[in-house]
């Protein structure tokens, strides 16, 4: 399946602003969790059941000495043959058709967790330790099938994130790492043919997150 | 700022520096990333690797303080590669002008400098002028005495291996920033500056932005579409609140406060009426009168008479040399000197510079009133840690007040845009509008003072009229009685007005009592066509992003100020992909035209560019301010550097220093080596008050942290993540060490300075570990123009806890 849609994360254009974060756990009526500071921008420190994107932050030296910040906007990314569905046996996770969003059911509370977790290239999935049900990024399932677009693109304000139909995001992302490698030779859409959730990045995926490029 | 944030987009280059545009303006992002599409370049200069670094095509680092010295840098590449534009430079600016023969400059001091008073006579900068009182001009600009020559020979010093010893940044990078940057100086390019108070709070503040108004003169920036000086308002109604003349040395609409010299009204109008001679130029504050007699009326009806001198003597007036802004009005109430206070949609206790004086200032009043949205650590200051409420006096007043989506009114953005907004929902329980609790207020001291007391006649002859049926406050009244009314029937030229209606636009004005109007610069805003402010039209016919039907802008709905300088003496663009301006058979099309007048070719109706100054054009040689024409490096009072290398000036000679118990200063001192700073993030407003309370935000950004660099963490000891100290000469805070790479040691000639960095939005009340404000460790000194306080650049000790 490849229709359906698609969402573009060009990092290249993102600010950190941190918009998508808050607007997801908006959106998704999702509490703040307690959190400190343990010597770093990003906060919560990891995904959970209650947050589903994380905006990571990864700053160190090139191999000129100067510094860079990297910015990663993490979240699920709708897999088009999901890792996770492998441990599914009875629709606990559905993958919809007419959009491509990957939903995981409340009855993931009967799977095995460790399981889904290990066939996620991208170590998303995540549980709440009461109910046992898994929770991660839905894709703003009940907005896109409404008419609008997900959150977190929406509160985007540099036009990092774009939403639209698959094809066309495919093309914009081509289009667009055409453009950005006359200046950044690395820059690449990170496995765009097996993710709905395409990001473009300009340097080594492991310099933005170390599961950027899957596990 | 002088353009507007779509108008971002227009720009070739564009300078964040003195600002962290990305965290702290990120929907400006949006428009620098629609210049960057289309080849733009975005320069970051910061002390730190910020997000705004991050996506900058340039970045260069440097020490904090000492802006001027790279700037001055920037000013001689580009006067000694020929960088400027030279017909915008010889034409639209004083450039050309000869300076009389007392100006001098020498060793970091400008003529006329008492070292008693710490102040100059300005008079020694004047200009000179012909014996018709029109200044002289070289138009080839080589004599000696001419600006351009002086401001050669000002910045002559400023060679890039002065600059890098003073700045810390690297050669080659302060080569890049000057390449680009200059690159602007050409008639079809525009270069634009992002600032904001990463260059106002300095000792040097003023002129910080000064030395860039120079560079963008020079370069031919200003006036033009993607160009301009352009400050990032840290408020989103800050704009408004300077325009509505929230500030004790400005009356609405920039008139200045009169003072007690100026005994009648003929006195000041005088001194705010500046004269030209010269046919040529527009001189637009000639209008002053205009609008003085105007707000008067506004704000005493028909009780302003002409016998009365429309109430001027009503107005309060101002001690000669006094200075009521913040640092002075808070060291007055450490002193015990004023018994109550309004602390008005603000948190002084967390954003006040050196905050633990603040802190015990408030100790001294007799009452408090904090007017918030939420309790915070001013309203509870008498029970902060280390306070004890039995030996604190004063009595305090918490007044809940309705958040910005609960009233109706306007509001004005950075780029001057007057929006109006509706009110969404009904604020909670007892919280009320500000509008409400003024006109409640006012109410209250009008009953009070119809019972007797000094002086009633100001407040009791003020036109109070404006509230609806019920009695509650009225936006729409206010916001006519703001754009003015005509006040009898008139005829001006061939139309007539009757009375009642609103006044068209401010050129309608009269200064004979026949109009009111509460802000000059606002009338058009809410005139016969209705409320412009909450217009939404979103035609954009030049394709520039004027948006000139969204909402309005002041003055007359200009977009783009100084837009006459956007074309040539003909009145064609500079740059005719871009033509912001255009003289087409006989009229102006485009934006709103400063000026209605032909261009400057015109034999008989053409006009300077600059209207709003008296000669016309702008100034490179600035004679106004307090510290002098040109802008000049000294040292922040509190610096890691034994002595200035540019002068034997060390610190700004016209800086007020504050010498009471709690006013301590420390420089170069071992106790203290490290520079410090101070910002904010994305996640909090101001001193968090409306953001520490929410749990999404406090969930991204939990406590108070120092960021420092990794030379600096191996130096103390310090692991990433551990619990350090931040001490100052004022108090200490303590924090969570970021240690990273985007801090770097400054290498300064044989020295290496370290330099750390501290967000100002926590404070001890909320969250419960969220840590302490920044500012107790800031100095209360201030710019000697605007008393800004230099939380931007002071010194420091970090050690674990």
């Amino acid at each position: 399946m490849s229709e359906g849609y698609s969402i573009l994360v060009d990092t290249s254009k993102c600010t950190a602003c941190r918009g998508c974060q808050i607007a997801c756990k908006q959106w998704n009526g999702l509490p703040g969790t307690a959190t400190k500071n343990v010597g770093s921008f990003e906060n919560p420190q990891d995904l959970s059941y209650q947050t589903y994107k994380i905006v990571r932050f990864s700053d160190g030296k090139n191999g000129d000495g100067k510094a860079y910040w990297n910015f990663f906007s993490e979240q699920c990314r709708h897999c088009l043959s999901p890792g996770c569905m492998a441990a599914a046996e009875n629709d606990e996770i559905v993958q919809d058709e007419k959009t491509g969003a990957v939903l995981y059911t409340p009855a993931t509370k009967k799977l095995d967790f460790k399981a889904t977790l290990e066939g996620c290239p991208y170590n998303i999935p995540r549980q709440d330790p009461k109910t046992k049900q898994m929770f991660k990024c839905t894709l703003c399932f009940e907005r896109i099938t409404n008419g609008m677009i997900p959150a977190c693109v929406k509160s985007c304000p540099t036009g990092a994130m774009q939403f639209g139909e698959r094809d066309k995001i495919l093309e914009m992302a081509k289009k667009r790492v055409e453009e950005l490698k006359k200046k950044f030779p690395k820059a690449q859409a990170i496995n765009p043919d097996d993710v709905r959730v395409i990001y473009l990045v300009t340097d080594d995926p492991k310099k933005y997150w170390k599961y950027a490029a899957g596990k | 700022m002088t353009n507007h944030w779509i108008d971002l987009k227009n720009s070739d280059c564009i300078l964040v520096m003195g600002s962290n545009a990305a965290a702290n303006h990120p929907i400006s992002m949006k428009w620098v990333q629609r210049a960057r599409d289309k080849g733009g370049i975005l320069i970051s200069v910061d002390p730190r690797f910020t997000q705004t670094a991050a996506r900058a095509d340039i970045y260069a680092p440097l020490r904090s303080g000492t802006d001027i010295a790279f700037l001055g840098g920037m000013i001689k590449y580009i006067l000694d590669n020929n960088k400027y534009f030279k017909d915008y430079v010889v034409n639209y600016t004083n450039a050309t002008f000869l300076l009389g023969d007392k100006f001098k400059f020498e060793d970091g001091l400008f003529a006329g400098y008492d070292p008693k008073t710490k102040k100059y006579d300005k008079s020694l900068w004047a200009l000179k002028k012909d014996e018709k009182g029109v200044p002289e001009r070289d138009m080839t600009m080589e004599n000696p005495r001419c600006v351009l020559q002086l401001l050669k020979q000002h910045y002559s010093r400023y060679t890039l291996e002065k600059v890098s010893e003073i700045t810390g940044t690297p050669k080659e990078d302060l080569v890049k920033v000057y390449e680009a940057y200059a690159a602007t100086g050409v008639k079809d390019k525009a270069g634009t500056i992002m600032y904001a108070m990463g260059w106002t709070q300095h000792t040097v503040g003023v002129q910080n932005i000064r030395a860039m108004c120079l560079v963008q003169l020079l370069l031919g920036n200003m006036g033009i579409a993607g160009g301009g000086v352009n400050a990032l308002r840290g408020e989103s109604n800050v704009q408004g609140s300077t325009d509505q003349a929230l500030l004790f040395h400005i009356l609405p609409g920039y008139l200045r406060t009169p003072t007690v010299n100026l005994a009648n009204l003929e006195s000041y109008l005088k001194v705010v009426t500046p004269k030209s001679v010269d046919p040529k130029s527009v001189n637009w504050w000639q209008n002053a009168p205009k609008y003085v007699v105007s707000l008067l009326k506004s704000f005493w009806g028909e009780k302003a008479t002409k016998e009365n001198q429309f109430g001027y003597g009503w107005l309060p007036k101002l001690d000669i040399g006094q200075n009521c802004s913040w640092l002075n009005l808070f060291d007055a109430m450490y002193a015990g000197k004023i018994k109550g206070f309004f602390a008005w949609g603000q948190n002084p206790a967390c954003s006040g510079a050196n905050a633990n004086k603040v802190r015990q200032a408030l100790g001294k009043l007799d009452w408090l009133v904090n007017v918030n949205i939420f309790d915070n650590e001013t309203g509870s200051f008498w029970k902060a840690p280390g306070a004890d409420p039995k030996k604190i006096k004063t009595e305090v007043f918490m007044l809940p007040c309705a958040a910005s989506v609960e009233k109706e009114g306007s509001i004005s953005n950075s780029g001057r845009w007057a929006q109006w907004r509706y009110k969404a929902v009904d604020a909670p329980g007892q919280a009320k509008p500000d509008g409400d609790i003024v006109v409640e207020l006012m109410n209250k001291i009008r009953d009070l003072y119809k019972k007797g007391g000094k002086f009633p006649e100001p407040i009791l002859s003020l036109k109070w009229d404006y509230v609806d049926q019920k009695g509650h406050f009225d936006a729409h009244k206010v916001a006519k009685e703001v754009n003015g009314y005509f006040l009898k029937d008139v005829k001006i030229g061939d139309k007539e007005y009757k009375k009642g209606e609103l006044v068209p636009a401010f050129p309608l004005l009269q200064a004979d009592g026949s109009t009111s109007c509460g802000n000059w610069i606002y009338c058009q805003s809410y005139n016969q066509q209705g409320n412009n402010m909450a217009r939404r039209k979103k035609d954009d016919p030049t394709g520039l992003g004027l948006y000139s039907q969204w909402a309005w802008a002041w003055p007359v709905n200009r977009r783009i100020i100084y837009n006459r300088a956007a074309v040539d003496l003909d009145g064609n663009p500079w740059n005719p992909a871009r033509p912001l301006l255009k003289w087409a058979e006989g009229k102006w099309v485009g934006d709103v035209p400063d000026g209605p007048a032909p261009p400057m070719s015109d034999p008989k109706a053409g006009k300077y560019p600059f209207i709003m100054k008296p000669d016309g054009v702008a100034s490179i040689f600035g004679p106004g301010l307090a510290d002098g024409p040109f802008p000049e490096h000294y040292e922040p009072l509190e610096c890691p550097v034994p002595k200035n290398i540019m002068s034997g000036q060390f610190v700004n000679p016209t800086i007020k220093i504050f010498t009471g118990e709690m006013d301590k200063h420390l420089t170069c001192d071992p106790r203290f080596p490290f520079v410090g700073t101070t910002y904010r993030v994305t996640e909090h407003w101001q001193t968090g008050i409306m953001t520490r309370w929410q749990s999404w935000l406090i969930e991204a950004h939990p406590q108070m942290f120092v960021e420092i660099s990794e030379e600096l963490a191996q130096l103390r000891g310090i692991k990433n993540g551990e619990k350090v100290k931040v001490s100052s000469a004022r108090g200490e805070v303590e924090c969570v060490a970021i240690v990273t790479t985007r801090f770097r040691p400054f290498k300064m000639g044989e020295l290496t300075v370290h330099q750390v960095g501290m967000p100002w939005c926590f404070g001890w009340m909320v969250p419960k570990d969220g840590g302490e404000s920044a500012n107790l460790l800031t100095p209360n000194v201030g710019d000697p123009n605007t008393m800004i306080p230099e939380s931007k650049a002071f010194m420091v000790n970090i050690t674990k806890a």
